[in-house]
């Protein structure tokens, strides 16, 4: 069973997301990254529009449409930052 | 004394419909309170985040972006205030406007020239009606702001604090608008829903705290972009969260402020209410009275003529 990773996923309003995940892959300024349990402390400005994408250990996934958004990875876990965060229906989340 | 009944019956009635009304306002003023506290709660997540962020980012960068850098002459200061939309709530708007105005004593006493931003529409009418210059103003939102009204508040004060960067004595510098060196904010803090506190906090420039570390060295970040661009696209975002946190804090001041000022209200027209009561009764009974010994003066007046009935 592999590591798992603490997620946030965060709004100005509210949080939106928050728990246990495999992967979350997400789009930088400077492109696509994913990022799996031990990833080195990382801070990112996420693309305009982007989206983040969190897979779950079940297999399962969730994907969010974020506006003005940054990644923060760090040993407690990622935390994504926005300033606004929209769920994207699973079909659409491929 | 029948005419005095009437008057009194009058009165008991517009303050029976004033109680009503007050009484409706305290109880939508106590639900906006716990709404507007619900939301202080709910963005404590994304400050914490951000704080934690640009912590790291501060430590590992080379710190000299505008809105950190103290500048070395201060002309103009930007002064934020937080008011109310709606009056009724009591000393909220004129509490914050009274701060406001003893900040920008100090600040002309330190031979700064303070500029108005205000939000609210109490604010707006107080210095519109003294002839005094705004800068700029927000209104309509005072009771349930939104993110996107503090980015609105946020775009506005930045662009204006980066236009001060090149200001020369007496005029605009190069870029030819007049912008401002510092960044004050006024609002409302509330600490319970009896104690609400108008507080003045310097905003821009930001201070960074060298806090010394327990535990070694911070964790070697990467940055995507680099971090000078990454502090550049966060710094703002960091002022924005600043003011809508002050925009709910107030908006749950301003709500507080007037339940607990239509709180007394109601209770006020109550103790009306029961003093035209008794009034009236008193004077029902004396007309009552009065009637009966008429009529028994006038009765005692035939037998006493002799005359029969």
């Amino acid at each position: 069973m592999a590591q798992q990773l603490h997620v946030e996923l965060v709004a100005v309003e509210e949080r939106v997301w928050s728990g246990e995940a495999e992967m979350v892959v997400a789009r930088t300024t400077e492109g696509e990254l994913g990022v799996l349990p031990g990833h080195a402390p990382l801070l990112g400005q996420l693309a305009e529009p982007g989206q983040v994408r969190i897979k779950l250990p079940g297999g399962e996934q969730v994907s969010y449409e974020v506006a003005g958004g940054f990644l923060s990875v760090s040993a407690e876990g990622v935390t994504v930052l926005a300033e606004s965060a929209t769920p994207v229906s699973a079909a659409q989340g491929r | 004394m029948a005419a005095q009944v009437r008057v009194l019956r009058q009165r008991i009635r517009s303050a029976k419909g004033m109680k009503k009304i007050t009484k409706a306002m305290e109880l939508v003023a106590t639900s906006r309170i716990a709404k507007s506290q619900a939301r202080v709660e709910a963005s404590l997540p994304y400050a914490q985040a951000i704080t934690g962020v640009l912590t790291a980012l501060a430590s590992n960068a080379r710190i000299d972006h505008p809105l950190l850098t103290p500048r070395e002459r201060v002309r103009r200061a930007g002064v934020v205030l937080v008011t109310a939309d709606r009056g009724l709530a009591g000393g909220y708007s004129s509490n914050a406007i009274k701060t406001a105005e003893s900040l920008i004593a100090r600040l002309r006493a330190d031979g700064k020239e303070p500029v108005l931003y205000v939000v609210g529409r109490k604010g707006v009418s107080y210095y519109r009606f003294r002839n005094r210059p705004i800068e700029a103003n927000w209104t309509g939102f005072s009771e349930q702001p939104s993110f996107a009204d503090a980015r609105a508040v946020g775009e506005t004060l930045i662009k204006a604090f980066t236009a001060g960067a090149d200001d020369v004595d007496g005029g605009a510098g190069v870029d030819g608008v007049l912008g401002i060196d510092e960044l004050h904010m006024v609002y409302t803090e509330f600490h319970s829903l009896m104690t609400q506190t108008p507080v003045a906090k310097i905003i821009g420039p930001m201070q960074v705290e060298d806090r010394p570390r327990s535990e070694g060295l911070l964790p070697a970040y990467e940055f995507e972009p680099e971090a000078e661009a990454l502090l550049d696209a966060l710094l703002p975002k960091y002022i924005n969260t600043r003011i809508y946190a002050a925009l709910i804090e107030s908006a749950a001041s301003e709500s507080a402020a007037r339940r607990r000022a239509m709180k007394s209200a109601t209770d006020n027209a109550e103790e009306m209410i029961e003093k035209y009561t008794r009034e009236m009764n008193t004077a029902r009974q004396a007309g009552i009275t009065q009637e009966i010994s008429e009529i028994v003066g006038g009765a005692n007046a035939l037998a006493a003529s002799g005359s029969e009935v």
